[in-house]
């Protein structure tokens, strides 16, 4: 067969900007590259000399599809620093507003921008016109997300309302009570699209993936919890850095996330996101959901990326489920925030959320000005780099096979299952491979 | 035979930015389908996968210059384009990324990378216009997606779009708000900002942060006096100084953040060190 090459000048339909090249020797890759022209934003400097208060209105500007995530690990984060425990009250009104980005973002990611590829089409304004009323739904169930995010933080994008400690205001009751009836319909939809979904084709490719994602013993891990992995990984997050690791291979100079067992182990790449929340958190979910995700062709055991809009689907209709939950127990507290105490000391803190594309973890130190001297973020996108280019690899004599376009279609797709947000480019190197 | 009426085309455009400017047009969940009917969306690489080549009439830019590439990249939005909108902070005012100016570009980046010397970054980061002519700015960050169906629907029919150059103090006094600043002695940028959001933060209990930007007329300096409880210079009435809410240094940053490139901020902070 003679060599190849594809390229994809623009990624499409994911958040932010790349490129993807492959080069292949007939089946052989010779070359993947998965290039990011986003341009890098500096965050992590930018932070230095920032008053902690900040970090979490700051940091969200990472990234406007996920903001919520960024402002629970950064809050997290800082609240562990100061070694401050949130009320409950104040804990459930966070995973009540992190319930409303997930449906909001796993709802823009499973219809409009991921679904088209299974039919085939353009994009979710095509697919309108041949299933109007799935689309409809589809921007129905989205507005849901957007509304409970809305009613309690303010707005959808950059959220006002969050604060270190809780909240600067705690919303009525009544206000959120009115949202019940849309979220009852919301889990309706999204179990129907479900059904739906279960008729797509899935491309056949099952990968030996490491999963990693926060797990918390007494419901489906979202805003914490400690880090768990499929091989046996259980730890606090104030130990990450000892188990995750950028570093440089020999034969690129992209950093890629590695993690490692234990401190002697091998170091090896891993997955965070929907498909690893739903391989090691099912237990977790209420039993109906996972037997009608079991029905969907998704099973505890699944290793299949594509499938990963089968766990995204779920994970919609589980946080309209335990968004209406939480409104129904919900009653004021009687401070919307607790008061960070002076520090006599510079204090650390590690803070860890699960993104709707998975583990964001967040690290500050912060002098006795409260001033921040440190920080470091780890977005679930630079995690994931390496499985992506991964997948990739594995696919190649598929996409050597195929006509060029139905190959570039189907690599596009291998990433896109992932929804990389490349517009966190606070590690900007991490999604870049260059060879000599 | 008539012709038939062909629809607007549109282009989004994404620099240095966040993505969430742009995501306010997907999150027009009620009028998507129909701002689909009106318009052609010629090249929108967040929604699709359809790309097709200028001109356009209208093109949307979110995000700063921040690189090489970028610099040449928005001339030829310029060239395709009828007009050009741009969205938010980052591209009316260099957005949160312009703090890295006047810094050691090299020291901010190896900060964050091993590798400083890969990447194509430029030692600034500039709003749109500091490049191109550009025909209407929207504020924000993120911007209102009522002021963005608005200008939409203004540049469609052909007339000016109605967008308020008030400040947040107005829209505070219109929704009834109990002024954060006099009662409870935050340091709000209300006064000096633009209007957009309805005075989200005052209405939440809290300060407003100056996401939107200079308000026209706006006057930073009294503000800064103000908050750092000094004498306006030419003021004989008993009742001032005041006490002062904020340090010189939380002034600076509180001017310095997302429209860190406004030239009222900008004049205004650099007056504070
Ligand atoms: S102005 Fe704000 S919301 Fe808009 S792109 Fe920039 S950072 Fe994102
Ligand atoms: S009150 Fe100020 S900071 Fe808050 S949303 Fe409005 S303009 Fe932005």
């Amino acid at each position: 067969m003679a060599s190849r090459t594809l390229e994809v000048d623009f990624l499409t339909r994911v958040e932010g900007e790349g490129a993807l090249r492959i080069e292949l020797d007939g089946a052989e890759p010779k070359r993947i590259e998965l290039r990011i022209f986003e341009p890098p934003r500096f965050f992590e400097s930018l932070l230095r000399g920032r008053d902690q208060h900040e970090a979490p209105d700051i940091t969200s500007r990472i990234c406007g599809i996920c903001p919520v995530a960024y402002i629970t690990s950064a809050c997290a984060a800082l609240e562990q620093a100061h070694g401050i425990q949130l009320r409950a009250e104040h804990v459930a009104l966070r995973r009540l507003l992190y319930t409303g980005e997930w449906i909001e973002s796993h709802g823009l990611h499973v219809f409009m921008l991921h679904l088209p590829d299974f039919l085939g089409l353009p994009d979710a304004m095509t697919l309108a016109k041949q299933e109007p009323t799935l689309v409809k739904n589809a921007l129905r169930i989205k507005k849901v997300g957007n509304s409970l995010v809305r009613v309690l933080g303010g707005r959808e994008i950059h959220p006002i309302n969050t604060r270190v400690g809780g909240f600067y205001k705690a919303p009525e009751a009544a206000a959120l009570a009115e949202l019940l009836s849309e979220l009852a319909w919301a889990e309706q939809a999204t179990l129907e699209a479900l059904e739906r979904l279960a008729e797509l084709e899935f491309p056949s490719l099952e990968r030996d993936y490491e999963l990693v994602a926060l797990h918390a013993p007494d419901r489906y891990a979202i805003e914490s919890g400690r880090i768990r992995s499929s091989s046996g990984l259980d730890i606090d997050v104030s130990d990450y850095t000892q188990h995750f690791h950028e570093l440089q291979r020999p034969h690129s100079t992209a950093l890629h996330s590695l993690m490692r067992l234990t401190p002697q182990s091998e170091p090896r790449e891993y997955l965070c996101g929907p498909l690893a929340r739903f391989v090691l958190n099912h237990s977790e979910l209420p039993e109906d959901l996972f037997e009608l995700a079991g029905r969907a062709g998704l099973e505890p055991t699944c290793r299949n990326p594509f499938k990963s809009i089968l766990a995204r689907t779920i994970e919609i209709a589980f946080a309209c489920r335990e968004a209406a939950r939480i409104i129904r127990a919900y009653e004021p507290p009687s401070e919307p925030s607790v008061p960070l105490p002076p520090a006599a000391d510079a204090v650390e803190g590690h803070g860890a959320s699960e993104a709707p594309r998975g583990l964001l973890y967040h690290r500050y130190r912060v002098d006795t000005d409260g001033l921040i001297t440190e920080a470091q973020i780890v977005p679930p996108t630079s995690q994931n780099q390496g499985s992506i280019e991964r997948d990739l690899w594995d696919l190649a004599p598929e996409l050597g096979r195929l006509p060029l376009e139905e190959a570039t279609l189907l690599a596009e797709r291998a990433i896109r299952n992932h929804d990389p947000c490349i517009s966190c480019a606070t590690h900007f190197l991490n999604l870049e491979i260059r060879r000599a | 035979m008539r012709a038939t009426r062909t629809r607007p085309r549109l282009a989004v455009w994404k620099f240095a930015s966040c993505d969430g400017c742009q995501l306010s047009l997907l999150d027009c969940e009620d009028e998507l389908l129909a701002i689909t009917e009106q318009v052609e969306i010629a090249y929108f690489l967040e929604a699709s996968r359809n790309t097709s080549p200028g001109p356009y009439d209208v093109s949307l830019v979110e995000g700063s210059i921040t690189t090489h590439e970028d610099e040449r990249r928005i001339q030829h939005v310029r060239e395709q384009s009828k007009w050009v909108v741009t969205l938010g902070a980052c591209a009316t005012a260099g957005g949160i990324q312009a703090l890295r100016n006047g810094r050691d570009l090299q020291e901010f980046a190896s900060l964050v990378y091993a590798h400083p010397e890969y990447l194509d970054s430029l030692a600034t980061s500039t709003p749109i216009a500091e490049h191109i002519r550009v025909d209407f700015e929207l504020r924000g960050c993120p911007i209102d997606k009522q002021q963005l169906l608005e200008v939409l629907s203004a540049l469609l029919i052909g007339r000016k779009p109605n967008i308020a150059a008030h400040s947040v103090c107005v829209e505070c006094k219109l929704a009834g708000n109990v002024c954060v600043l006099v009662s409870s002695g935050e340091p709000c940028l209300g006064p000096i900002t633009h209007a957009g959001c309805g005075a989200l933060c005052p209405s939440y209990d809290r300060a407003c942060y100056g996401c939107f930007g200079p308000a026209e007329a706006a006057n930073p300096s009294a503000l800064s006096r103000r908050l750092l409880g000094e004498a306006p210079p030419t003021d004989q009435r008993v009742d001032v100084p005041r006490d002062a809410l904020v340090k010189t240094a939380r002034l600076r940053r509180l001017l310095q953040t997302f429209n860190t490139l406004a030239p009222e901020f900008r004049k205004e902070s650099l007056r504070h060190g």
